[in-house]
């Protein structure tokens, strides 16, 4: 039985498919078969995050269509021989995703035994986001500490709860929160809602925080997957989420401001 | 008094503000989404019945979905003007 783990945002630019690289190489790197699959139909970018632009031959509606077999369609990372890449399409229309379809590449894909399917949902809440999510059986939802993003998270939950497979049967789809961008210095400022507000709002148990930082331009700018990065912030905290969506028990890093010294303090300082 | 300001009278933050915008907001929302889709319309055709027959303002009516268990009520609430 493989897990169909969503990562969905409602909102744009957030964070969506950074977090679906991370985590799909998060899950590879502990071991588990994983593919990963960019639901933005007609404006794919997952290739590029994941650095596999130039292998794309076929894509996820080829494979729908009966253009291409799946196996011609998966590209195999060279990082993780248990991690895999199933592109979108760059032409076809979003319509192209029929719910059967969809059904059938999932299906198959469980079959040829990958264990975690990770689903990059697109943006806003048409065709593709809905197919991301009607076949949740987890999802991860990436908010910004932002106004419009909390507020876009909350009516994806409304329609995961509603409009899900899972939800559809009478079961519920296991929601996740997993905050990203976060400035503890501007939190504790007052100028950023906290974590704890953002929980507060949507009523999410929350798996991750993703500190605001320079390593994940880096790992977009390299096609690097953020977690490989291993040094970094933001790499460290996605492996801890990726650690807790596992089951592990870990305490939340990087969410404190670093304590300012009592000079700087007198004079101002900081930024 | 503003030596004291330094320590006290906290202003209000942007943070603090966005979290209750998004409290009022959200709660607000998620009472539309619950309700099935023909509420509004509903209100609407029992507010124009009512009409028929006595003087009231949209506002004098009021409807209600809650779910009690396995079923639902639906709860009307129609304000009649004092003779």
């Amino acid at each position: 039985m493989a897990t169909v783990v969503t990562v969905t945002s409602g909102k744009g630019g957030v964070g969506k498919t950074t977090s679906s690289a991370a985590l799909a190489a998060g899950l590879a790197k502990a071991g588990h078969r994983t593919v990963v699959i960019d639901f933005d139909v007609g404006l794919r970018n997952l290739d590029l995050i994941m650095g596999v632009e130039r292998r794309v031959v076929f894509d996820f509606v080829n494979v729908i269509s009966g253009e291409a077999t799946l196996n011609q369609a998966l590209i195999q990372d060279k990082r993780m021989e248990n991690l895999s890449i199933l592109a979108a399409s760059q032409t076809k229309d979003k319509d192209a995703l029929s719910e059967e379809g969809v059904g059938q590449v999932l299906d198959q894909l469980a079959d040829m035994g990958f264990e975690y399917i990770v689903c990059d949902s697109p943006a806003g809440i048409e065709r593709g986001a809905t197919m991301a999510l009607h076949f949740a059986d987890h999802a991860v939802i990436v908010t910004n500490p932002e106004v419009s993003s909390v507020r876009d998270s909350d009516r994806i939950l409304g329609i995961l709860q509603s409009k899900s497979k899972r939800a559809k049967e009478g079961g519920k789809v296991q929601e996740h929160l997993l905050i990203t961008r976060y400035d503890p210095i501007r939190v504790d400022q007052g100028e950023m809602l906290s974590k704890e507000d953002v929980c507060d709002i949507l009523a999410v148990k929350l798996i991750g925080v993703i500190p605001e930082s320079k390593a994940v331009l880096k790992a977009s700018n390299t096609g690097v997957p953020v977690i490989l990065d291993e040094d970094s912030d933001a790499g460290q905290a996605y492996s801890d989420a990726v650690a807790r969506f596992l089951g592990d028990d870990r305490p939340l890093r990087f969410v404190t401001a670093k304590k300012q010294g009592l000079l700087s303090r007198i004079l101002g300082g900081g930024d | 008094m503003a030596f004291f300001g330094l320590f006290s009278s906290k202003q209000k933050t942007s943070a603090a503000a966005a979290k209750e915008r998004l409290q009022i907001l959200i709660s607000h929302e998620r009472q539309n989404r619950e309700g099935p889709d023909f509420l509004p319309d509903l209100q609407r055709e029992i507010l124009d019945v009512v009409k028929k027959y006595v003087a009231i303002r949209d506002d004098q009516v009021a409807i209600r979905l809650d779910r009690v268990g396995d079923s639902s009520v639906l709860e009307l609430n129609v304000t009649l003007p004092e003779r």
